[in-house]
């Protein structure tokens, strides 16, 4: 589904990614983790589209397609969402128009007239559950005055409704109380398929009890420096990064 | 000295004297030797000087403007086949065509015990010391635009609401500018809220269709008497090619609420003023305002404030959004008087600015003579936020529409401000279409008068 080849990127002229390979096939969950400053959000703004960064080598490819000629609106419309680690807060446009918007946008671009309003409240009424998200948010401005663990599921709705094939979690668990995390984490379980697939990017183990990732890297400079199973991210818990740096030699 | 600009116009009047008397009201023509006396003394000031940054007033003054001194009527379509597209807010609603009150089936309804709301001639006509206790009161002759217009204009609209009489349902006045090109239209405007009286107006401007150059020139007086409440809300959806010198003069007495709220939604180029003077204690005004402005327009707001009372508020809100070469100007002036005290004045200015050629002038003043005072004042103008825009896009929102709403959630503090039912809804719609570029013109505004 998603194939990354020796990736670069930079912003403001500084190099963040310096040669990333990373390959995700459907159904599947990767976890990406590193230490601070190792382009772990790079990577996920670079996916997405960011136009504030700018790839300067490598290819990016989706389902057969060039992902990096799209615009981040047509990789959305394509199956790609990103979970912000800072949703943004948009006063003056209401979650309902925001999710309107975004929901007619899709049916749009593959040929389908706007939703009715009946269907609408009640593709909304049944995302809602899914992680448990207050019904008076959706009066309210996207993400203004939500907390913390409201932005997240926000975030985690947001997936539910626009069911990507391929979604990329950043950083999601940062700011969550436990019970927060639980049901974020519970949302992205129910919405996991075979068709699908999940890049979760973390600092820290405690996400990966709830989501159980398949695959786990380690992002260390700019670059994947080691890929292995679930038990990788158990033993950076308990090792911390250190072991990655002497590993490479550099310490 | 005679500024070049207001030479034609002087001897306009100096050559029509007698038709411009004998189509008006002896209650307004006597004001026109103090309006003479004014201009003559006037230097218009030039663009780019003090509170002028971006209105050329020579320049829109010197054109060769007819005025309709004869009342030839207009030949738009009659008033009553106007339909309306603000949904029926409840309102009683009234056209005027050009300076001109319109008899409607509903202007000859009887109005509410205590509610007069008619031909500003017509009234200076039947009851002369009524209009001459308001008419010309408040406006300075000093300031050429209500000099030209005391000096010329021959009618306009009379509002006025008894002692103690609450206008439950809102009122509308729909104003239709036409005729033949390169007209200048005076009007004169005065509303009179007496003691403890209520009422809200909605004010509509629109220019009829294929008519080129008009300048409206207006000047509205409004008294706010002791304990009275009047929420005015304009809006102007005229054409490309519309000119508006707007001056209004509001006096608020004691304990006396009023929101004037000035919206630009569609224009050519439009200066509007407000000259507001607190005359009794514990009165509030809130004076809210937005401009939308893209290709060439311009919107230029001055507002001067004068805090000469005790315990008076004044919140005040103007946000413009600029597109292309758009060009808006904000100037606003609150004055608190030395032994005025316990006031509050919050002003504030926000802008949006879209392209690089596009140009804001914002001058936000507070003058405060005294220590006891609660005072804010604030301009900002900026871009819309990247991460925003980035983030609506990962959503599967395109650009354009992205950049839509994010203008339409901008405005959406000043249309919340908005007290009467209906309009609200129905300002966010036209807000909207307006920032989709689906309204060319005044086809989509609040009336057909195609």
């Amino acid at each position: 589904m998603l194939k990354v080849k020796d990736l670069h990127a930079e912003i403001n002229g500084k190099e963040i990614l310096k040669g990333l390979n990373l390959e995700v096939r459907p159904g599947e969950v990767h976890a990406i983790m590193g230490p601070n400053g190792s382009g772990k959000s790079t990577l996920s703004m670079v996916l997405a589209g960011n136009p504030a960064y700018e790839v300067t080598g490598g290819s990016v490819e989706f389902y057969g397609k060039n992902l990096l000629e799209m615009l981040p609106e047509t990789r959305s419309h394509e199956g790609l969402f990103l979970g912000f680690q800072y949703p943004v807060e948009i006063p003056g446009v209401s979650m309902m128009n925001f999710m309107r918007a975004a929901v007619n946008a899709k049916r749009k671009y593959f040929g389908e007239g706007p939703m009715s309003a009946a269907e609408f409240l009640k593709l909304m009424r049944e995302k809602r559950s899914i992680v448990e998200l207050d019904n008076k948010l959706a009066s309210r401005s996207v993400n203004e005055g939500f907390s913390g663990g409201e932005k997240k599921r926000n975030e985690i709705f947001q997936m539910a409704v626009l069911e990507p094939r391929l979604s990329i979690l950043d950083e999601t668990d940062s700011g969550l109380d436990i019970d927060a995390l639980r049901i974020v984490a519970e949302g992205v379980n129910k919405l996991k398929t075979e068709n699908n697939a999940t890049i979760v990017i973390t600092h820290y183990q405690r996400l990966l009890d709830y989501i159980k990732p398949d695959v786990v890297h380690i992002l260390y400079k700019g670059r994947i420096v080691k890929t292995a199973g679930p038990e990788l991210a158990l033993e950076l818990e308990e090792r911390g990064y250190d072991w990655i740096k002497r590993e490479l030699g550099e310490e | 000295m005679t500024d070049n600009a207001l030479r034609q116009y002087i001897e306009l009047f100096e050559k029509n004297r007698e038709e411009i008397d004998s189509n008006s009201a002896p209650a307004i023509n006597v004001r026109r030797k103090s309006a003479l006396e004014g201009l003559l003394h006037t230097r218009l000031p030039k663009k780019g000087s003090e509170n002028y940054e971006i209105i050329d007033l020579p320049e829109i003054l010197g054109h060769d403007y007819g005025v309709n001194i004869n009342r030839i009527p207009l030949p738009v379509s009659p008033a009553d086949s106007f339909r309306c597209g603000i949904p029926r807010i409840a309102t009683a609603l009234f056209f005027m065509i050009n300076d001109s009150f319109a008899e409607t089936s509903e202007s000859r309804k009887p109005l509410p015990e205590g509610v007069e709301i008619c031909s500003l001639r017509a009234k200076a006509l039947e009851d002369p010391d009524l209009v001459g206790r308001y008419y010309g009161m408040l406006a300075d002759d000093n300031n050429p635009l209500v000099s030209l217009s005391g000096l010329l204009a021959q009618d306009g609209l009379w509002i006025r609401v008894s002692k103690g009489v609450k206008v439950e349902n809102p009122v509308q006045i729909v104003n239709i500018s036409g005729g033949a090109d390169n007209m200048l239209t005076p009007m004169r405007i005065v509303v009179v809220m007496e003691e403890g009286a209520e009422m809200r107006l909605l004010m509509c401007d629109h220019t009829s269709h294929g008519s080129n150059d008009l300048l409206s020139l207006r000047t509205l007086e409004v008294f706010a008497l002791a304990g009275s409440h009047l929420d005015l809300y304009g809006m102007e959806e005229s054409g490309e090619t519309s000119r508006r010198l707007s001056t209004l003069w509001l006096r608020q007495e004691a304990e006396s609420h009023v929101v004037i709220d000035g919206m630009t939604i569609y224009n050519g180029v439009t200066r509007n003023e407000y000259h507001c003077r607190f005359a009794g204690n514990d009165a509030e005004l809130r004076l809210y305002g937005m401009g939308i402005a893209d290709a060439d327009r311009l919107i230029d707001v001055y507002s001067r404030v004068d805090h000469d009372c005790d315990r008076c508020l004044t919140d005040e809100l103007f946000k413009f959004s600029l597109d292309d070469r758009a060009r808006c100007a904000f100037t606003g002036l609150v004055k608190v008087a030395e032994g005025a005290v316990k006031n509050e004045a919050y002003q504030s200015n926000r802008n949006l600015v879209g392209s690089d050629e596009a140009r804001m002038f914002s001058k936000p003043q507070l003058e405060i003579y005294n220590d006891d005072v609660k005072c804010s004042h604030g301009s900002a103008t900026g871009q819309l936020d990247s991460m925003q825009l980035f983030y609506m896009r990962t959503r599967g929102i395109d650009e354009s529409e992205a950049r839509m709403l994010l203008k339409q959630a901008f405005m959406a503090d000043v249309i919340d401000k908005v007290r009467i039912p209906g309009l609200k809804e129905r300002l966010s719609h036209i807000v909207e279409r307006r920032f989709a570029g689906e309204m060319a013109g005044c086809h989509d505004c609040a009336c057909d008068c195609g």
